[in-house]
């Protein structure tokens, strides 16, 4: 039987939903226990938003000042300590988990699986490789630990309609010193429905030509309640922060509608987008690779059409 | 001011990408027959930027290491044609998973003792994102992943970090593990004279086995398939046909 360690990714003030995703994965093999570990400055709000979790049944908080800036050198020798009562320890697939995951793994003398996009057992997966142009089925040893982060576009959250024991533990491990936070740079401008868990994104990229042009997508993005995201030839031209690229080195996603301005569809974005419910694309050039993915497309100026799809969505 | 006596950068021989992968029919897994085999791009900018750092007088040699079979060798000489000051192949017919890919650049740690390791986030075949952290791990020293900008000071880097949230900067003591990310800086093109020095350069070959590394499998790969193709969609005319076509869905 199983039993799943989660570790909570969050900003000290709020869970991220990636949390919720990689509870849904542990439920989807059954498993026997499902606990969640929060490591924080001080965990209360977020163990609390934890508990409430469908499917969770314990979530350990573990209050220290160190665990204020979610390190991996920090937190590896933690969870290291928790590892002991699992079958398996999860992370997000985002750069939080990618980080902290391996680390844990080679510490425990372990492989460790990315990227998990079903379960067909718990101790058989599915993983995209080649940027999910290939998906390989992997079984692995039933003797170890499994060590894994879940790709959060392939999972929905769990619902809020849990109530989990929230235990507060201290741990003994000995923290390194050598690795200090110094600061993050985040998209100040951006206030919008966060990227990677809106319904609904808008994505721009280099046909909009400027940082000022940029805005219209900003504007579409606000008449929908959407996220805003872009190409990573927009991140590179400057146009918008890193943070907000979508594709395979930025963020993988899967709103309920995704639409692409000025962005042609190199495969590195598809890949980034392939489980949106309904993709539109709007581009000039009729012949972009995006077509051939999106179920609407519209082979036309953006500097035309978004204005009249502003203006048609506001009446 | 040299501060890094030697920079180890690992270099994957990955299938080279510009190619379409195919999917192999019985599913035993991607057909290599005849394709064009590279240095992981992120290896590379790993490599391009230790030799920035070697050029701004700041590390005094540039070692690359790969792992595989004696045809390893083209993406070895590749570094070196870059500027890598000598090379190291260790030989195995294997194909070895990340934690033994990380104890055997471990036991080449403590044999040249380098002050950094680089490598590239991630390789662009498995996608697995795995085997810088785990060396850190494994060398109990610090780890920088995603690095889009690399600078040192006193025995200490200083890296910016491409993370979900933005951009995080550490400070981390040396020796330590930096992976590469896309930003950290655009790769420079070979000259052919370079590559001819190239063949004069150094380059051991290492048994694995005389590392005494053990490679245990843990991971068995049943198949693989293609992705799931989504429907094909249809060209919409106009503004109102697209909004229609949106309401119809519930979605606008």
């Amino acid at each position: 039987m199983s039993r799943v360690l989660v570790i909570a990714e969050h900003n000290q003030d709020s869970l991220n939903p990636s949390t919720a995703k990689c509870v849904t994965c542990a439920r989807s093999f059954e498993a026997e226990t499902i606990d969640i570990v929060v490591f924080a400055k001080e965990g209360d709000q977020i163990a609390a938003q934890a508990a409430t979790l469908e499917g969770v049944t314990t979530v350990i908080r573990i209050d220290h000042p160190a665990n204020e800036f979610m390190l991996a050198a920090t937190l590896a020798p933690q969870v290291i300590e928790l590892a002991a009562d699992y079958t398996h320890i999860f992370g997000p697939s985002g750069t939080f988990g990618k980080d902290l995951m391996p680390r844990v793994a080679a510490l425990l003398g372990v492989g460790q699986l990315s990227d998990i996009m079903d379960a067909e057992t718990a101790f058989r997966f599915k993983r995209p490789i080649y940027a999910g142009n290939a998906i390989t089925t992997v079984e692995t040893s039933e003797d170890h630990v499994v060590i894994a982060t879940v790709r959060t576009a392939s999972y929905t959250a769990s619902e809020q309609t849990g109530q989990a024991v929230v235990e507060t533990r201290s741990l003994s491990a000995d923290l390194p010193k050598h690795t200090r936070f110094i600061e993050l740079r985040g998209d100040a401008e951006n206030k919008r429905p966060d990227l990677q868990t809106a319904a609904r994104v808008v994505s721009g990229g280099r046909a909009l030509g400027s940082k000022e042009n940029f805005k219209l997508i900003y504007q579409l993005a606000d008449v929908l309640g959407a996220g805003v995201g872009a190409s990573r030839a927009a991140v590179d031209s400057g146009y918008v922060g890193n943070d907000l690229q979508v594709g395979q080195t930025g963020k993988i996603i899967s709103p309920d509608l995704y639409i692409a301005v000025g962005i042609s569809g190199a495969i590195q974005h598809l890949t980034g987008i392939k489980d949106a419910g309904t993709i539109v694309a709007i581009n000039k050039d009729e012949k972009a690779p995006l077509f051939e993915i999106a179920d609407f497309g519209l082979a036309a100026d953006l500097f035309d059409v978004v204005p009249e799809l502003i203006k048609v969505l506001r009446e | 001011m040299t501060e890094i006596n030697k920079i180890l950068v690992c270099l994957k021989r990955v299938v080279d990408y510009n190619v379409r992968v195919r999917i192999k029919p019985d599913g035993s897994g991607i057909s290599l027959d005849g394709v064009k085999m590279s240095i992981n791009p992120f290896d590379e900018i790993a490599l391009e930027e230790a030799l920035r750092i070697k050029e701004r007088d700041e590390a005094k040699e540039i070692i690359v290491v790969s792992i595989g079979t004696q045809e390893n060798q083209q993406q070895l000489r590749s570094g070196l044609a870059m500027g890598a000051d000598r090379a190291i192949l260790v030989e195995t017919p294997e194909k070895l998973e990340p934690l033994a890919i990380a104890k055997t650049l471990m036991a080449l740690v403590n044999r040249e003792v380098p002050q950094l390791v680089m490598m590239g986030k991630q390789s662009i075949d498995d996608d697995n994102n795995q085997t810088g952290q785990m060396l850190a791990a494994l060398w109990d020293r610090p780890q920088a992943t995603f690095a889009s900008k690399l600078t040192f000071k006193s025995g200490t880097a200083v890296a910016t970090r491409e993370v979900d949230a933005g951009l995080e900067v550490i400070s981390i003591d040396l020796p330590a593990v930096v992976t590469s990310d896309l930003r950290l800086n655009e790769p420079r093109y070979v000259k052919l004279p370079e590559i001819m020095k190239a063949k004069k350069k150094l380059l051991e070959t290492i048994p694995l086995i005389k590392l005494g590394v053990e490679s245990t499998t843990q991971f068995r790969s049943l198949t693989t398939e293609p992705p799931p193709q989504r429907p094909k969609g249809v060209m919409v005319s106009d503004v109102p046909e697209l909004v229609q076509s949106l309401r119809d869905r519930g979605l606008v």
